[in-house]
This record gives C-alpha cells, sequence and structure tokens, in this order.
C-alpha cells in the first residue's frame, strides 16, 4: 500500500528538482502536451461553447446525483448486471475481492483506473493470493517498479527509454539478458508480446470508467491502446470501478463531454477506443464477459457536495491542468505524495485524505490561473485552493512563522496610511543599502529567497507613491 | 451512499414532479451544439470521414459495390505483405459478398481468436466529425474482431455514414432498440505514447485498420 508522502511536499519537491532524470523527462513532455491541446481546440471553433456545456451537464448530474444514480442501477440491473454500492475503501476492496473469490480467480488483467490507484486494489488483491496484472503500458511498468503513477493520463511519464530498458531486462528474465532494445517501437513489442498471455489467462479483468450512464445502465471507458477493451472482453467476468460523480443522464450528454475530453488530454480529437459496456453477454453472443459489476464507490466524494468543494466533482481527470501547471511542470507528480497530482490533486487529494495531511499541496500554487483556464469543465481550481488555504489556517494548521508574520502582514494592510509609510521607509532603506549593487546577495529574513537568487534593490521608492505622483503630474488617470 | 449525497445537497428524495421531468429528459435526451465540421451535404461527409480515418493512421479504400469487395481486400492484404487467412464476422451482408471470385483468400466466420492475423469486421455506421466507426456487438458482429487480430479491416456502407455521432446513435436506437452489450467507437488503429509520450502504434489491439468503403448512397 502507497501511503501518502503528501506532508512532506517540500522536501519531495527538493528531491524532485534534483532528479536529473526526471527533469529530463519533465523538459520533454510537458510542452507537447500543451501544443497539442493548442492545436486540437484550435480545430474546433465550438471549444469554448463546448466548455460552457460541460460543465452544465455536470452541474446539472451533480444537482441530481441521487436521482440518476437509482434511475442507473434500475438500468444495470435489468441488463443482468451488478451493482456493489460501496460508500468506503475497505468496502469497495472488499467487494472487488469476494467478486474474484466467487469464481475462484487466481490472476486478474486491469485496465487504467486511477480509482483502482486511490483504492490500493493490487496489494489487496496480492495480500489475498491473486495476482493482478496492470495491462496499460504505463501502468505496467509502474507496477513492474513498484511506484505510483506520476500523471493521471501519462502513467510513466517521468521515465525516459533507459528506465524502460532498465525494468523489462530486470521483469523478463526468461528473454535473453543482451536483447537490444534499438528504438521505442522494441519496447512496445516485448510488452504486447508478455501482455497478450496475460489477457488470454485471465479470470476477471478490472476497468475503470470515464462515464456512467443513467439512460442506458452503461459504463464508458477511453483507451488508445485497446488494454481496457481486452480485459473487460476475454475474462469470463467483468468489473468496473467507477466513483459516484462519474455518471452523466444520457448518451447525449456523455458525447459532449466526450468532445472536450480527449482534446484537453491529449489533443486527439477522439481517443481510438470509446467503449460502452452494458451488462453481460447476451443470448447468442460469441464473446464477452459472462458476469458484469460495477464497485459503485462514494470514498469521500458525498460529503464534498454542498460544500465550497462540490465543483471538484465536475472533473473528468483529463490532465489538462497539470500539463499547464508551471509547479507540476518543475516538480513532476510524485512531489505531491498521493494519487492525484498537479491543480487538480492539490484540491482533491486535501478533501480525501484530509487537510491536515495534505495542506502542503494547495500552498504549492503560483495562481497564475492556467489550469482553471484549460479546464473543460470550468473548475475555478485556483478559488478551490484558496479555500483549503483558509481551511488550513482556520483550523490552526499553518505553521506558527507563517501565522505570525500573516498577522504582522495583516494588521499593517488593515491600515493603508501606516501600510505606505512602512513599505515607503523599506522601500527607500533597501534602496539607498542596494544602490551600489543594484541587488541583494544575502537580506535578513529573507533567506528563502535569497538561498536561490538575488533580489533586486528597490529603486528608493513605492509603486503606490509613484502611481500617485504619476497621476498629480497629469500622465495617468 | 443515497443518504449522504441528499444530506450533500440539502433535501430528501426527490419530489415526484422533478422526478418526473428528469425522467422526461432521459427518455428525449436533447442533443446539445453539434459542432458544425460535419454538417455538410453526404459526399463531403464521406470526404471528410476519409479524411479522418488517414489523419488517425488508418486507410480508406472505396469500391463501387459489394461485388468489388474481395478484390480490394486481396490487394489491401498483398500491398501490406500479409497472409490470405482471415477471420470474418458471421454477419449476412459479408456473407452475401462473392468470395468465390477470390479463391485465395481463405474465409473462418465466428469470433477471433489470439492467432488470428486479419480479422473483417461490420461497422454499423460510420462517423464523418472524427473518421470513427460504430461497432456494435451482436451475434453477427463480435467485439474479439476489433481487439485481437494485427489488422482489422472493416467493411462499411457510405450510406451507413452520418455527421455527427448523435446521428449514429439514433440510428442505433431506432434499429436495435435496447443498447447492446458492448459498443465501441473505434478511431484509428491502436497506439501508445506512454513511452517518452511518443506516438507507438500497435499497443495492445490492431496495428492496422483498414476501412473498404462501398459507395452505395447514390442508390439510397
Amino acid at each position: 500500500m502507497h501511503l501518502p508522502t503528501s506532508s512532506a511536499f517540500k522536501e519531495n519537491a527538493h528531491h524532485a528538482l534534483a532528479d536529473a532524470g526526471l527533469q529530463k523527462a519533465l523538459a520533454r513532455s510537458g510542452p507537447s502536451f500543451i501544443a497539442r491541446r493548442t492545436a486540437a481546440v484550435a480545430a474546433l471553433p465550438e471549444f469554448e461553447q463546448l466548455r460552457d456545456i460541460a460543465r452544465d451537464i455536470k452541474n446539472h448530474t451533480l444537482a441530481h446525483l441521487d436521482f440518476y444514480l437509482e434511475e442507473w442501477e434500475a438500468k444495470v440491473l435489468a441488463s443482468g448486471g451488478h451493482v456493489h454500492w460501496c460508500a468506503t475503501a475497505d468496502q469497495a476492496r472488499d467487494a472487488v475481492l469476494e467478486i474474484c473469490r466467487s469464481v475462484n480467480a487466481r490472476t486478474v488483467t486491469k485496465g487504467k483506473s486511477m480509482i483502482s490507484e486511490e483504492l490500493g486494489i493490487n496489494d489487496h488483491l496480492e495480500r489475498h493470493g491473486i495476482t493482478p496484472v496492470e495491462t496499460d503500458l504505463g501502468e505496467y511498468i509502474i507496477q513492474l517498479r513498484h511506484e505510483l503513477p506520476s500523471h493521471i493520463i501519462a502513467p510513466a511519464f517521468h521515465l525516459n527509454k533507459e528506465d524502460w530498458e532498465d525494468s523489462f531486462r530486470k521483469s523478463h528474465t526468461d528473454l535473453p539478458p543482451d536483447r537490444v532494445f534499438r528504438e521505442r517501437r522494441d519496447l512496445l513489442t516485448e510488452a504486447r508480446t508478455r501482455l497478450r498471455q496475460k489477457f488470454l489467462a485471465a479470470d476477471v479483468g478490472i476497468t475503470g470508467a470515464n462515464f456512467l450512464i443513467a439512460e442506458t445502465g452503461s459504463s464508458v471507458i477511453v483507451t488508445n491502446e485497446g488494454n481496457g477493451d481486452l480485459t473487460q472482453t476475454l475474462p469470463r467476468v467483468h468489473i468496473v470501478l467507477a466513483s459516484i460523480e462519474k455518471m452523466v443522464p444520457t448518451i447525449e450528454d456523455c458525447t459532449s463531454l466526450l468532445r472536450v475530453l480527449a482534446r484537453s488530454a491529449t489533443g486527439q480529437d477522439f481517443s481510438v477506443y470509446t467503449t460502452f459496456s452494458t451488462g453481460a453477454r447476451r443470448p447468442g453472443d460469441l464473446d464477452g464477459p459472462d458476469e458484469y459489476h460495477v464497485v459503485l464507490v462514494d470514498n469521500g466524494r458525498s460529503a464534498m457536495l454542498g460544500t465550497e468543494f462540490q465543483e471538484m466533482l465536475r472533473c473528468i481527470r483529463c490532465a489538462a491542468c497539470m500539463n499547464h501547471c508551471p509547479v507540476y511542470g518543475v516538480v513532476g507528480g510524485h512531489a505531491y505524495g498521493w494519487v492525484y497530482p498537479g491543480p487538480m490533486g492539490s484540491v482533491l487529494t486535501p478533501s480525501l485524505i484530509g487537510v491536515a495531511q495534505a495542506g502542503h499541496l494547495p500552498n504549492a500554487s503560483t495562481f497564475c490561473g492556467k489550469c482553471e483556464s484549460v479546464c473543460p469543465v470550468k473548475i475555478p481550481l485556483p478559488k478551490l485552493m484558496r479555500h483549503w488555504r483558509e481551511r488550513e489556517f482556520e483550523r490552526h494548521l499553518t505553521p506558527p512563522v507563517v501565522r505570525t508574520n500573516l498577522a504582522l502582514w495583516g494588521f499593517f494592510a488593515r491600515r493603508p496610511a501606516l501600510y505606505r509609510l512602512a513599505t515607503r521607509a523599506a522601500a527607500w532603506t533597501l534602496g539607498l543599502l542596494g544602490r551600489k549593487r543594484g541587488r541583494f546577495h544575502k537580506l535578513p529574513f529573507a533567506s528563502g529567497w535569497t538561498a536561490g537568487r538575488d533580489l533586486p534593490a528597490p529603486e528608493g521608492d513605492t509603486f503606490f507613491a509613484r502611481y500617485a505622483r504619476e497621476q498629480r503630474a497629469g500622465r495617468i488617470r | 451512499m443515497l443518504a449522504a449525497i441528499r444530506r450533500g445537497l440539502r433535501r430528501g428524495s426527490l419530489p415526484e414532479d422533478q422526478a418526473a421531468m428528469l425522467r422526461g429528459r432521459l427518455a428525449s435526451h436533447p442533443r446539445h451544439l453539434i459542432p458544425a465540421r460535419s454538417r455538410l451535404p453526404h459526399a463531403e461527409q464521406v470526404a471528410l470521414f476519409v479524411t479522418n480515418v488517414e489523419k488517425e493512421f488508418g486507410s480508406v479504400a472505396r469500391v463501387p459495390d459489394l461485388d468489388a469487395v474481395p478484390e480490394a481486400v486481396a490487394t489491401y492484404l498483398a500491398a501490406q505483405n500479409l497472409p490470405t487467412d482471415i477471420v470474418m464476422a458471421p454477419h449476412p451482408e459479408l456473407q452475401a459478398i462473392p468470395w468465390a471470385t477470390r479463391p485465395l483468400l481463405r474465409l473462418r466466420e465466428g469470433r477471433a481468436e489470439a492467432s488470428d492475423m486479419v480479422s473483417l469486421q461490420h461497422a454499423f455506421a460510420g462517423i464523418a466529425e472524427t473518421g470513427t466507426l460504430m461497432l456494435p456487438s451482436a451475434p453477427q458482429r463480435p467485439t474479439t474482431l476489433n481487439l485481437l487480430a494485427d489488422t482489422e479491416i472493416v467493411l462499411l456502407r457510405a450510406s451507413r455514414l452520418v455527421g455527427a455521432y448523435e446521428e449514429a446513435w439514433d440510428r442505433l436506437r431506432a434499429e436495435l432498440g435496447a443498447m447492446p452489450r458492448n459498443v465501441m467507437l473505434v478511431t484509428g488503429p491502436s497506439r501508445s505514447a506512454d513511452i517518452e509520450q511518443t506516438l507507438e502504434l500497435g499497443a495492445h489491439g490492431p496495428r492496422r485498420l483498414h476501412v473498404v468503403l462501398v459507395e452505395d448512397a447514390a442508390r439510397r
């Protein structure tokens, strides 16, 4: 089980900055994600309108979530499927194990699922003698390396080709150790061959769900590799892991969300495989699973309804926020210390594991607002991070030094005349002291800044004073 | 769980009049905005479909009628240097094709097995908006044909080609009634960008996706 290390975000971030391999991976992949999304959005003039529609569909669904869940369940049952309502992670893990045991499963193949990471399904199955096999290429290598994904749609975002070669040589010991991986394709081919055997041998297939559809009782997955489809088609039993906020009312609602999902995520117009599953194998079918189960998970989501964090439940997990985040771009996903990194993780993680553990995350933001501006369902991520900062402060979780300084700053900020006098005095003094070099190499109480870079010396005046002067001179109005 | 959700929403279960309204929304499943890119005359939709399939690394062969399909399939397999053993969907439209004109093509009907190299699938619909094939499961259209073979060939009649996803779903509702067990929307061959975020084709599904497009629309 991967225990959260979010409380050590600062240390994690320091390590990440010094990790040459990670920095190489981030520098390579970050810009390409942004460029691909930009191109896809530019090619669809209606994209902005579709974002509004996507937001409204999710808001409508969340406001009537109880109703739609009940309608959906009735449809799942009518199509021969089963629904397991699980309020907690424990209940969900046990439900999955119970289904696997009911068919004496020995191996389980898995499609990529973030909720599975959140629940720690793999460890739970392993502890009970069942072998889980991740089949998404990125998840597969993460499993070989006993790591957590570092990105919600590109789990192996932090790895370079050398890392892949190294892991494959260590894990696939039945193959010649001196084999040559000339190009990425050779790695892909080796994984394909190996996983094909696993697909055919598995007793149970577990996938996540991008959407649940109330109208039809369907679950929807979106993949590019086809691993999710092999996972849910070949074994006797298909288990869908889905959290409650995946619900949408109709196929048309789902279609509208799909139009913004792939474009926001990988910059594709549409993913290669978008698959709607409804119940178990029908009479006469030549393939497909005999049993279809949905493990429906709450695990903290219903507690977000009716709070300022309800808007976070609109998230469709496209990863655009982290792809565009300047903080994620330099520290990568592992620094966030748990399953969900980047801006969406900075809001969601405190909701799920508590702000006491994850309080650093909403503070790890420059508030540049890029995440909100690219979010396909328009979640106001900076605002929600600010709410977490407020809660952290209210609960006295903020360190004493920060509290004292904030209180001191607050004292002056509430007294504008005093504030201006004080800042003017400081600017004048610092301006005088730093006149010679134009910058400070070291400064008392500012080592947090000067340890990494010089502080430019003020020019002897404050912005306020200069603004007032210019206004008086009639140069600005 | 429902109680916790209702607590969050600060209400009990929905009043009957509101529930009836939402049931009406489910039954009428209203459409949202449909992008203008696919609002075209049919011939241009066909062209858009072909462009989009090719953009997503698939290929398309346009043939005048079903009689020309065996020739098109044989030519494609030869050009790709692929074997001529094919596992074919047991669909009446595929069965009606005069395969005997190309005796070198060896066809087996049924679901795909891991050893199959080439599959021939039947498309329920094509969607021009993104070059997407709609492949609902049925005894005549096994899902494994979309997944296990190295090369998937899909027969699509141009009269089954629509502009937007919504139009394909409406056809599915009208013709099949209930939702099939599995509906795959396929856009190009399998791929992964998990290694260094660089695209490689042929991850777990087919390495090649070839559409044989039968131009029957004029006779509709």
